[in-house]
């Protein structure tokens, strides 16, 4: 007993030792990691949040006072005893663009992922030249975001565009669609672009996913004679899965903070205006450094309530495997 | 020997100066056009005589993407931008961080219209120095006009009649893709200085007056915004909601308008070897509207050169400056980018009346031109403009009427004003 003891505890503190060794070389080599994304990260988010809490105008920071929560709600009662809100939160122009937000992202991370998923499917085939077209489908992925704006904005020009030229020539369409312009397709004109652009990079890591799979269950599946579309449902689908989550997610969180796509295409229009927007315009062309930075940390917010809220429905498994 | 050592001296300081003087400049400019083509030319003139460099930062056109830009870097505090070129709306909102040039300019400011002059000063400082003038024009087909008999229309029904036939005609005639009448209809500044034109044209106002009384809801407010709203898919292409002026010259300078309103500075790009209308045009004063105060409006534009205070070459930038803005300069800009000149003597210059005939027409138009309210509105007022072309722009796509649209701008602009502008 005694000896099993004396042989048994130098060893169980040997194990710890080792442990510990190894907590102090992970952080140590998190350290730098974890230092950089405090500074270009963690600092600047704060500062926008201290700076909601201000009257802060851009022309001097310096002579900011602290108003507490009145940029996001504040009450004033009129003689009448009637009650007057003001703030972000009963803004209505706010309140337009995150609907718009929400909108862009619904339509354009389901068509994404559809397409995606469509080219995802192709690519995993093997077909010759496999490799030069999975380059040349990561293009459009490629080419930054304004000038693939700047492209598309003369492409869908009323007047001098290519689009209209050929859907003319087609007979599809009767006269020139004034598309950035127009309020019905302004927004569509925004999707067809985003979608355009974003669709290879789902489909690379749908793609990902794809060539996780065994090929055995496939040929199991083909030596049983199961139809090619219950494949896909059956044994595709779910085990893509969780990739196929993690990329849902990655594009989200990109599609709901979009700004630069539609300040080039559709400037300062107030059907496609989103929280960037919103937030930009306030910051730097208006007045209102303290609202702007108010609507900054609402886009926050609202950000990580959506991914939270994604990541517990979804079940969402970072880890990998089911 | 003491003359030699006198001589060395002198030698060693004239050295010694140069290098001290020769500094790195950078002007930022976001002009259209040929704008950044003459303005290089001119540096090129000012760098063999100074010694100096100066490197243009450019930027895009549209006056609300500058202002955003400039608003942050000066208030970063940046150092890299020297000199800036500045629109006439904005000396209120920047004047904190751009240098006083009172004294620097003592001797030439008297040159300049007075007006504009009063417009860049604020609380006795004058933050930039008038570099050209801008009142906008209708341009007009002479060639398509004459051919159906017409003139120069006086009042906007009387261009959208004139338009409508010729436009009819044309396109029957085997001109498809010929349109009435191009504007700048896209949601930014521009479109409130279109509108603007407009609504004092009907003798509605101009949104806030003065005094800063808000003005916007009335009448005849309402009646210029549905004129200009009926032109939209009849005379006008329905892509004008998303012109700003180079897309509206694109249409007018390839022969496919009869009319378009814009700066003089497409004058002499009009009149350029590879355009298409060489020749075939004219510019009159803007129409008018009806009712009992219509007259014809043109919004005072015009940009300005600032020295930023940030600057490490605060001399050499005002020299610069100076430079720019001098005589010789501006009539050089007249001549090639037919800006128009703010020294009152260039409006009589025999060579700039040869080149730019409409240069010394357009005096009386500027002078009776209309200026924004940035004056009364102060920092507020990009956005008192921003919602007002918000408001228009929804008005002429179709989203609300345009008198309810005007009823809850009167509204945002009266919260914005709050105790006082």
């Amino acid at each position: 007993m005694a000896v099993a003891e004396t042989i048994a505890e130098p060893a169980a503190q040997a194990g710890s030792d080792l442990l510990r060794q190894r907590v102090r070389a992970a952080w140590i080599f998190l350290a730098p990691m974890l230092i950089v994304l405090a500074l270009v990260a963690g600092w600047p988010l704060l500062r926008s949040i201290y700076f909601s809490f201000t009257n802060a105008s851009l022309t001097n920071l310096e002579a900011r006072q602290w108003i507490g929560f009145e940029n996001y709600l504040s009450w004033i009662t009129l003689k009448s005893g009637k009650t007057v809100y003001d703030g972000l939160l009963v803004d209505p122009l706010w309140w337009k663009s995150v609907w718009n937000t929400v909108r862009f992202t619904i339509v354009s991370v389901t068509l994404e992922t559809i397409f995606g998923m469509m080219v995802a499917l192709v690519l995993n085939a093997d077909f010759r030249g496999r490799g030069i077209v999975r380059a040349a489908i990561l293009v459009p992925w490629a080419i930054p975001t304004i000038v693939s704006a700047k492209m598309w904005a003369w492409m869908l020009n009323d007047q001098f565009g290519i689009i209209n030229d050929i859907l003319l020539n087609l007979g599809l369409i009767s006269q020139k669609i004034a598309w950035t312009a127009n309020p019905d397709t302004a927004m569509l004109a925004v999707l067809i672009v985003d979608i355009w652009k974003t669709t290879p990079f789902m489909a690379l890591l749908i793609l990902a996913g794809l060539q996780m799979i065994p090929g055995d269950i496939y040929e199991a599946a083909k030596i049983d004679g199961v139809n090619p579309v219950k494949v896909f449902w059956k044994v595709t689908l779910p085990l893509v899965r969780p990739a196929l989550m993690v990329a849902i997610i990655f594009r989200m969180l990109d599609a709901l903070r979009i700004f630069d796509l539609i300040y080039v295409l559709t400037a300062n229009n107030a059907q496609t205006k989103t929280m960037s927007v919103f937030a930009r315009e306030n910051l730097f062309d208006f007045d209102k450094f303290a609202y702007g930075s108010a609507a900054s940390t609402m886009l926050f917010l609202i950000l990580t309530v959506i991914t939270i809220l994604y990541i517990i429905i979804g079940k969402v498994n970072f880890e990998g495997g089911r | 020997m003491k003359l030699r050592s006198a001589l060395m001296a002198f030698g060693a300081a004239v050295v010694m100066t140069g290098t001290a003087h020769a500094a790195n400049l950078s002007i930022v400019s976001g002009d259209t056009g040929n704008g950044l083509a003459v303005l290089r030319e001119k540096l090129d003139i000012y760098e063999k005589t100074s010694g100096n460099k100066v490197t243009i930062v450019p930027m895009p056109s549209s006056t609300t993407d500058q202002f955003g830009q400039y608003k942050l870097w000066l208030a970063a505090g940046n150092s890299d931008i020297d000199v800036y070129q500045t629109d006439v709306i904005w000396a209120p909102q920047l004047a904190e961080q751009l240098v006083d040039l009172t004294e620097a300019t003592k001797d030439v400011i008297g040159q300049h219209f007075p007006s504009i002059v009063q417009s860049q000063t604020v609380n006795g400082k004058l933050v930039a120095m008038p570099l050209f003038t801008d009142a906008p024009a209708l341009y007009y087909r002479k060639d398509l006009l004459e051919k159906y008999g017409k003139t120069a229309p006086k009042t906007w029904a009387e261009l959208a009649a004139t338009a409508k036939e010729i436009q009819d005609k044309e396109r029957a005639a085997g001109a498809k893709d010929l349109w009435g009448f191009v504007w700048q209809g896209n949601a930014y500044e521009g479109l409130t200085c279109n509108a603007l034109e407009w609504v004092m044209s009907y003798g509605g106002g101009q949104i806030v007056e003065p005094d800063g009384e808000i003005s916007i809801n009335n009448p005849q407010a309402v009646a210029a915004i549905e004129e200009a709203k009926s032109w939209v898919n009849t005379i006008s292409p329905p892509g004008v909601l998303a012109y700003q002026e180079e897309e509206a010259r694109g249409v007018w300078q390839t022969g496919n308008a009869v009319f378009m309103r814009n700066w003089p500075y497409a004058y002499s790009l009009g009149e350029g070897a590879d355009s298409a209308i060489k020749g075939k045009f004219d510019v009159a004063p803007l129409p008018a509207g009806t009712g009992d105060k219509a007259r014809s409006a043109a919004t005072l534009g015009g940009w300005n050169l600032a020295v930023s205070k940030y600057s490490k070459n605060q001399k050499e930038a005002i020299d610069l400056v100076k430079f720019l803005t001098s005589k010789e300069m501006q009539k050089k800009q007249a001549i090639e980018a037919s800006n128009l000149p703010t020294i009152i003597d260039l409006y009589d210059d025999a060579e700039i009346a040869k080149a730019v005939p409409i240069i010394p027409r357009w005096k009386d138009v500027f002078l009776n031109a209309v200026p924004r309210p940035s004056a009364p509105t102060k920092v507020k007022y990009n956005e008192v403009s921003s919602n007002f072309w918000t408001a228009v722009h929804n008005s002429l796509a179709g989203s609300g009427t345009t008198a309810d649209n005007l009823e809850l701008l009167e509204a945002q602009l009266t919260k914005l004003k709050g105790n006082g502008w």
